[in-house]
């Protein structure tokens, strides 16, 4: 993993990264993915990617509307706002 | 070289909505409208720790939709997170379908032209809606009224080659969907949004061209008119010597013109990956198969039906198929007057142009069925003339009376009574001694004259049958 | 001290016996964390209403109500649950003024069994750490002796459990959370089969990993907060309808049909000889009580801690997205939606949270999903397959649960891998979703604590219990602190 790399993977994530951190993190993660290298000496053709470990039934709800909150709860933590609505900035530079 | 020298390459993306009462994965209303986040919760607005829990009705209609397109419903399909920061976007994920969906492999039958086309249905999967963002200058405003509303994306195979067989394609989903009952299919309030893929390439030419995705089209029309702006503008750069850009163009029907969506950010890695909150789906051949016999009569079995048992043309059945609602109202009136032929031609020529005259849906006709079933029944019975028949139905789509009042209300009964009509001719022969003359010494083309003369002294009243065998038999003297 | 060094159920029945008042409980409780948590830090905030909350639960008991299983106890949770009107940080500074509109289902049930909530405990930011270093809330003492880490990530849980601040902990567990924090601190600890609790409220970490569970003072404690906690929550689509037992009631110490797994490959030439020695002592008091022993094998043992952090980390990165600084929790503003994002969730997240940010968006990103995420979640399917395999042949499976005591602050939060590879003996069983338990096996010669962990097939918690009662009845490990933080234990 190079610093290309780690600026890339910062852009994607939504972190704002000083060039220290870039050089900080790009040892890190290379560092850790380097030990975890061992990975790849193991076969796993065809086995299936275990995501639940426990297999309960998918549990579905049947469709009934339940209120559970008022708007006015749900917007009470928001560090911006118009009304009932969230207010953010617009994106710069795109159009 | 010329457009002609073209072919397009058109492949839809098609977001219905479904007409459910809660959202995917959260109890909040998934109607449309409602105050500023008034149908929020913590799970549709991306709270900590909250959960989603799907809703068993989306399941049940995705399977119903996959199913009337012919897809393979598959026995197990799994969500996945499409990851990307977006303000209306609450979790910083949309929970979709990926590699896993619903329904994958089907097709739909589009007739355009009096032709019959195949179109290849890739998939359809179910995800949930964003919210909505509104852009104000200086600062945006984000409304979650609309985050996990459920949807069906039905994605097409790249099978067009027109504008018109794209707007043909996407009104014969829409008209499949309504018929399930899952989707009102109502563009201009985004209940159901069509994403066109497009491109070109030279006659002969075989690999794909590059292609752009419309969005923003909310009308039928619009995709038509869309994808003809579209194809003009990539054949036009390309004779210009330019390559075309892959990317999202929004289409603005005020200017009919397409922008693009020009954006800084890179290249979009969605890192789709399975949703650990949700369990795959699962379905046994049971299940589907209860599903299958619940489906209600398709458009196109219905098409078929009709030219069968009412012995409509192809055409004409097709037409009054499309909406579910108008072949309700044919059958309707069918049941009511027992004539289908008669009752087809009233539909398809009166009332439709009425219909579109005053830009109004089926669903809202002011003719209820039944009242048109009685109308053809008196012209069955002779109780009017076809001519008056006319007077009568313009009466009543203005009025919604029924044609019993307005036939009673304006004296417009036909006059059958033999002694009452030879008055009238006699009348006529009275005054137009001239043309009785020429008539009698072999001008035999003046008969007509007599009719609508007669007819007219009857304010059109008399039956045009016992006129005619009256008016001969008289006129011969 | 009158009442915090006695059991959860004793005083549970004094309360609801009226012998005792829960207001009098509560008080204590409070006292004791007035006095000693400056030093300690266990707590991120407190709940003010606890006092009038124990107050109704006198009333109710007044007036002749049976409370719950719960009835009047201070219970202690985790800053990583929400809870309705009270602060919750998950120890993160983007979380810093977030005041949940909801409760976790967890937090609802516990208050539905009686229990007073005294406050939010200390953590490693969103879960992620094992010594509680990684706190925008600053680090926890280990209790049992100043200068050294509490475990984590539910360090503050473990600490305010093991100063006897209250009669049972909140923790949760995604790769050792609960189990390795109780080890360090000398309690009982379980985190549950996956699905057991619901994790609706919870802050999610890592999705299919994390777990609930309680840290308690004895094995019954720990068996009663998890009854009162357990079972199918409609908000949790991944949360199982298994029966619940009545776990406290149900315990059976009789070993005598009991077969437990000795897996070698956690016994390793380089396992810690203290902590060897105390498993050893664990298996050779539970052979006297008639269970049998066999060595078993779980051959991955050695990939868990890769598909552990690929599997956690990948599910984080998701996870965490949601922290925009957009409808709650901090935001640093910006004329520029991207610079708000970006911004925001740099000012906000701490430097190992970050890291594991692009740990996680790394091994999901086109190109490196295959041979990172894809191929963790294979390896983790054969490592739940080890396990299965294993347990067609024993009802339990004995182990360490650290290599190490607890270790000083500061000693090793520079070293990322060695940070990790502490997991070890933890990870796999979050990874396979079973139940596993720390229970306190002895002390080191330092005077440190030093656990045993049980193992179960899912849902078999009720064999954790029953072999954990059998050992704290037999192997009366001395759990007084010698030169420890606080007094009276
Ligand atoms: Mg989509
Ligand atoms: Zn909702």
């Amino acid at each position: 993993m190079d610093k290309k790399e780690v600026e890339k993977i910062g852009r994607l994530s939504r972190l704002k990264l000083t060039s220290d951190e870039v050089d900080f993190y790009t040892n890190h993660l290379s560092m850790i993915l380097g030990h975890f290298e061992e990975l790849s000496s193991l076969k796993t053709d065809g086995i299936e990617p275990l995501i639940t470990p426990t297999a309960p039934t998918a549990h579905i709800a049947k469709d009934e509307v339940k209120r559970t909150i008022t708007t006015e709860e749900i917007i009470k933590n928001a560090p911006e706002k118009s009304g009932n609505l969230f207010r953010v900035p617009p994106v710069v530079g795109g159009d | 070289m010329a457009y002609s020298d073209y072919e397009t390459v058109i492949g839809l993306e098609i977001h219905a909505q479904f007409s459910v009462n809660s959202k995917l994965f959260c109890r909040c209303s998934a109607s449309y409208g409602g105050g500023d986040n008034e149908n929020t919760c913590p799970v549709c607005t991306g709270m900590p720790g909250a959960l989603p829990v799907l809703n068993e009705k989306v399941v049940e209609f995705a399977v119903k939709t996959g199913l009337a397109l012919n897809c393979k419903v598959n026995q197990k399909s799994v969500f996945s997170r499409k990851n990307y920061f977006y303000p209306d976007l609450p979790k910083g994920y949309q929970i979709s379908q990926f590699d896993e969906p619903v329904c994958g492999n089907g097709h739909i039958e589009i007739l355009l032209d009096g032709e019959k086309k195949k179109i290849g249905i890739t998939r359809a999967h179910i995800e949930e809606d964003a919210g909505k963002s509104t852009h104000h200058g200086e600062f945006t405003l984000v409304n979650l009224n609309r985050s996990s509303v459920p949807l069906l994306e039905i994605v097409s195979e790249p099978d067009m080659r027109s504008p018109q067989e794209a707007a043909e394609y996407a009104r014969t989903v829409r008209s499949v969907l309504r018929y399930l009952g899952v989707c009102d299919g109502n563009l201009e309030e985004g209940s159901m949004r069509c994403d066109c893929n497009v491109s070109v390439r030279k006659k002969g030419e075989t690999k794909l061209g590059t292609r752009t995705e419309l969005k923003n089209i909310n009308s039928f029309r619009f995709i038509e008119k869309a994808i003809q702006y579209e194809i003009e503008r990539q054949i036009d750069s390309i004779e210009a010597g330019q390559a075309i850009v892959q990317e999202t163009r929004l289409y603005d029907s005020t200017k009919n013109k397409t922008f693009s969506m020009r954006s800084k950010e890179e290249a979009h890695d969605y890192r789709y990956f399975p949703e650990p909150d949700l369990i795959p789906l699962k379905f046994d051949e049971a299940y589907i198969a209860k599903i299958k016999t619940s489906l209600p009569e398709l458009p196109n079995q219905r098409s078929a039906r009709f030219q069968k048992d009412y012995s409509l043309p192809e055409y004409d059945a097709l037409i009054l198929t499309i909406e579910k609602e108008m072949a309700d109202y044919y059958e309707t009136v069918v049941k009511t007057c027992g004539n289908a032929k008669l009752a087809s031609n009233w539909i398809m020529s009166e009332l439709l142009r009425e219909l579109n005259n005053s830009k109004k849906e089926i669903s809202d006709c002011p003719i209820k069925p039944e009242a048109l079933g009685e109308m053809i029944m008196m012209i069955d019975k002779g109780t009017i003339s076809g001519k008056i028949a006319k007077t009568v139905f313009a009466e009543m789509f203005t009025s919604g009376k029924s044609p019993k009042d307005i036939v009673a209300s304006q004296g417009l009964t036909q006059i059958t009574d033999t002694s009452a009509i030879e008055k009238i001719i006699d009348e006529v022969m009275t005054a137009n001694p001239n043309q009785l003359n020429d008539y009698r010494s072999g001008k035999d083309k003046l008969f007509g004259f007599f009719v609508g003369q007669a007819m007219k002294a009857s304010k059109g009243q008399a039956s045009p049958e016992v006129l005619n065998d009256l008016l001969k038999k008289k006129l011969k003297g | 001290m009158k009442f915090l060094n006695q059991t959860l159920l004793d005083v549970r029945d004094q309360i609801q016996s009226g012998k005792a008042k829960s207001v009098d409980v509560v008080s204590e409780s409070l006292e004791r964390i007035k006095k000693y948590d400056k030093d300690i830090n266990a707590f991120i905030s407190m709940n003010d209403a606890a006092i009038k909350r124990a107050e109704e639960i006198d009333a109710r008991i007044k007036k002749g109500e049976k409370v719950g299983r719960l009835a009047g106890v201070p219970i202690a949770v985790k800053d990583m649950y929400c809870t309705k009107g009270l602060k919750t940080t998950a120890a993160s500074k983007i979380l810093n003024n977030f005041i949940p509109q909801y409760s976790a289902t967890v937090v609802e049930k516990l208050e539905k069994e009686g229990a007073v909530i005294v406050g939010k405990t200390n953590c490693d930011e969103f879960a992620m750490g094992s010594s509680n270093e990684n706190s925008a809330y600053g680090v926890v003492q280990n209790p049992w002796r100043k200068g050294h880490v509490a475990g984590g990530s539910s360090g503050g849980a473990a600490a305010a459990q093991a100063a006897r601040y209250v009669f049972g902990s909140m923790g949760t567990d995604t790769g050792g959370s609960i189990r390795q924090p109780a080890s360090l601190c000398g309690l009982y600890g379980i985190k549950p089969t996956y699905g057991r609790v619901s994790r609706y409220g919870i802050i999610a970490y890592a999705s299919s990993l994390d777990q609930a569970g309680p840290l308690a003072s004895s094995t019954k404690d720990a068996a009663e907060i998890l009854t009162s906690i357990a079972g199918f929550d409609e908000m949790d689509s991944t949360s199982s309808s298994e029966a619940v037992p009545d776990f406290a009631k149900e315990i059976n110490t009789d070993m005598t049909n009991v077969t437990i797994g000795i897996p070698k490959e956690y016994f390793g030439d380089d396992l810690n000889p203290e902590i060897k020695s105390v498993v050893l002592n664990a298996i050779e008091v539970l052979k006297s009580q008639g269970a049998k022993f066999k060595e078993i094998s779980l051959p991955h043992t050695k990939f868990a801690v890769p598909v552990y952090y690929l599997v956690a980390t990948s599910e984080a990165s998701s996870n965490l997205s949601r922290y925009d600084g957009i409808r709650y929790g901090l935001r640093v503003p910006s004329q520029d939606l991207n610079e708000l994002y970006s911004q925001t969730r740099s000012d906000g997240f701490g430097t190992e949270v970050k890291k594991r940010i692009m740990l996680g968006t790394f091994a999901l990103s086109s190109g490196y999903y295959d041979a990172y995420y894809k191929k963790a979640s294979q390896v983790r399917r054969i490592i739940l397959n080890d396990f299965l395999k294993a347990f067609t042949g024993c009802d339990a499976i004995i182990c360490p649960v650290t290599t190490s005591t607890a270790f000083k602050v500061g000693e090793r939060i520079k070293d990322t891998i060695s940070m990790y590879y502490n997991d070890i003996f933890t990870t796999s069983t979050n990874l396979a979703g079973l139940p596993g338990m720390s229970i306190p096996g002895g002390l080191s010669k330092e005077g440190l604590p030093i656990g045993v962990q049980i193992m179960a097939p899912h849902f078999k918690e009720q064999t954790i219990f029953n072999i954990s009662q059998a050992l704290e009845n037999n192997l009366k490990v001395d759990l007084k602190m010698k030169g420890g933080m606080v007094d009276g234990i």
